[in-house]
């Protein structure tokens, strides 16, 4: 992977895409299992080292998530759910919260700002912080709520799959640290069939919802999730089921948008027209010669405005 | 020129430094705004020197334009009032558009489009501070859901447009009826200007003028 593997790039015209031609590399994916996870937040720690990140130290509101939430100096999180099930029984369920890293990402399409959003060819999105102008649309394109604006320096910040680790042929810092084997990573395919190993394993020891979470809404995802309530992954601290970038913002950039270019375009042609068709509105005294010339002296009052009555009347200042 | 004999005061100075420094504001807002609305346009938020200073000068100056317009609605208001001979106007609309002054349309300081043309104007920028308001990341967009994020920019993208477009239309109008751009930089306008663009209100500074004498 290198800086031209770019195949999507924010605020870049599809007249005018981002570099097409090297588009043949084989797609990556994480794969959290999430049934496997015994929340030792190993992941956050090298997530931490490797990006070289300092959050600053909270204090304890009564729960295991530490940090409170995903932060400019936090890509990822444990989020911890505790679970009564129909049985009484407790599950403790926890997810690592970070960037799925959408084949269709809501954060790129809503940035304003060339080339502060990139998506390479292996499908990691990528944020391009000099590029970063901070005005948040990202916070808004994002159906995960993941991105967060550093009130450091005004500029976005997520996960970035560990790109840098990447390109040299390693995995993502929190892959390589954790001690269970709850977070692999390779390509697309090769996580897609070790989760449905994995999931076939958990079918058959009882959890029969248990599935793949790699939703569709966004086109897939290059963060997946082995869940053992795949048909309730609200349960997994609210992720969401079926994202999709939001309404709005597609209404934004697909309706508005070239609505408005339209109407920029007609307003300028029409009024370059009329003046081209009409001429300059000019006073007619300052023109003796103008057409229609209307002097005090014969004013009559012959026209609509005489049917007119009772009007009210505004002095001028 | 201002005090020759044919010359009326049309736009005092406190409303003409007013206008200008609104355009001023406004052209610097209008074209970062575009520059992210648009970013086939990004060039545009290079007249605040950087991308990432226009992203931080924007609010601010929306906010200027905001004030500026607070005062331009204390100071006009009351020309803007829809009145009945307003009909008048929007009835023979395509002689104004054809520059026909044959009629008399008894307007009065501001035609009904120009008044129609204020409400606008006063109603986007509300919708405007408002919104932009809440989506004005450095400051308040962390106290809101992100719904109401993604309603503000909306909002805040179709207001701006419309304003511009509006805007637009005022600078084209300005050029096209002449003498109008020198009323709000020197504040006079002549008084056959007057007469032709604003009858009643000639009519209504006259009447003024013989009751003084």
């Amino acid at each position: 992977m290198n800086s031209q593997n770019i195949i999507r790039r924010s605020a870049t015209s599809s007249l005018t895409p981002a570099p097409q031609i090297r588009d043949h590399q084989v797609e990556v994916a994480k794969l959290i299992d999430v049934t496997t996870c015994i929340g030792c937040k190993a992941c956050q720690v090298a997530c931490n080292e490797w990006n070289d990140l300092r959050g600053e130290v909270e204090t304890n509101v009564g729960v295991y998530d530490n940090p409170r939430d995903l932060h400019p100096d936090t890509w990822t999180l444990m989020r911890f759910t505790e679970h009564e099930t129909e049985d009484n029984g407790l599950e403790w369920l926890i997810r690592k919260d970070g960037c799925m890293h959408c084949e269709d990402p809501g954060c790129l399409k809503a940035c304003p700002a060339p080339g502060a959003i990139v998506q390479y060819a292996n499908g990691v999105v990528d944020f391009q912080s000099d590029n970063c102008i901070g005005c948040g649309y990202c916070v808004a394109g994002c159906p995960f709520d993941v991105p967060r604006i550093s009130k450091k320096d005004n500029k976005a910040y997520k996960c970035t799959l560990c790109s840098d680790r990447l390109a040299v042929g390693q995995e993502p810092a929190c892959a390589k640290t954790c001690p269970t084997g709850a977070i692999a990573f390779g390509s697309k395919e090769d996580m897609k069939e070790l989760a449905a190993t994995r999931v076939a394993e958990l079918q058959e020891r009882g959890y029969d919802n248990a599935g793949l979470y790699d939703p569709a809404g966004v086109g897939g995802t290059h963060v997946m999730y082995v869940l053992h309530h795949a048909d309730e992954p609200g349960l997994y601290a609210g992720l969401p089921k079926d994202p999709k970038i939001s309404a709005v913002v597609e209404g934004w950039k697909d309706l508005l948008k070239p609505a408005a270019a339209v109407a920029g375009a007609v307003a300028v042609g029409a009024m370059a027209a009329h003046f081209i068709g009409v001429g300059p509105n000019t006073t007619d005294d300052d023109h003796p010669d103008g057409r229609s010339g209307l002097r005090p002296e014969d004013e009559t009052d012959t026209t609509e405005a005489g049917k007119v009555t009772n009007l009210p009347r505004h002095a001028a200042e | 020129m201002a005090h020759k004999q044919d010359q009326i005061l049309r736009t005092k100075f406190t409303e003409r430094l007013c206008h200008w420094s609104i355009v001023v504001c406004f052209f610097l807002a209008a074209t970062s705004g575009i520059s992210w609305f648009f970013p086939t346009f990004s060039w545009m938020s290079n007249f605040l020197g950087t991308p990432q200073m226009a992203r931080a000068l924007h609010p601010f100056l929306g906010i200027a334009v905001f004030v500026g317009l607070c005062y331009m609605f204390k100071r006009f208001v009351h020309h803007n009032m829809p009145v009945r001979s307003d009909s008048i106007w929007f009835r023979n609309v395509k002689s104004v558009l054809l520059a026909d002054h044959s009629k008399k349309l008894r307007i009065g300081k501001y035609n009904a489009g120009q008044k129609i043309l204020f409400w606008l104007i006063m109603s986007s920028i509300v919708v405007l501070l408002l919104s932009g308001l809440v989506m004005w990341r450095a400051y308040f967009a962390e106290f809101f859901p992100i719904w109401m994020l993604r309603l503000a920019i909306l909002a805040h993208s179709v207001a701006g447009i419309g304003l511009i477009l509006l805007i637009m239309g005022h600078i084209y109008l300005a050029i096209w009826v002449r003498g109008s751009i020198t009323g709000m930089v020197t504040g006079y306008v002549s008084k056959s200007w007057a007469r032709q663009h604003h009858d009643r209100w000639a009519e209504e500074l006259k009447a003024k003028e013989s009751e003084k004498a």
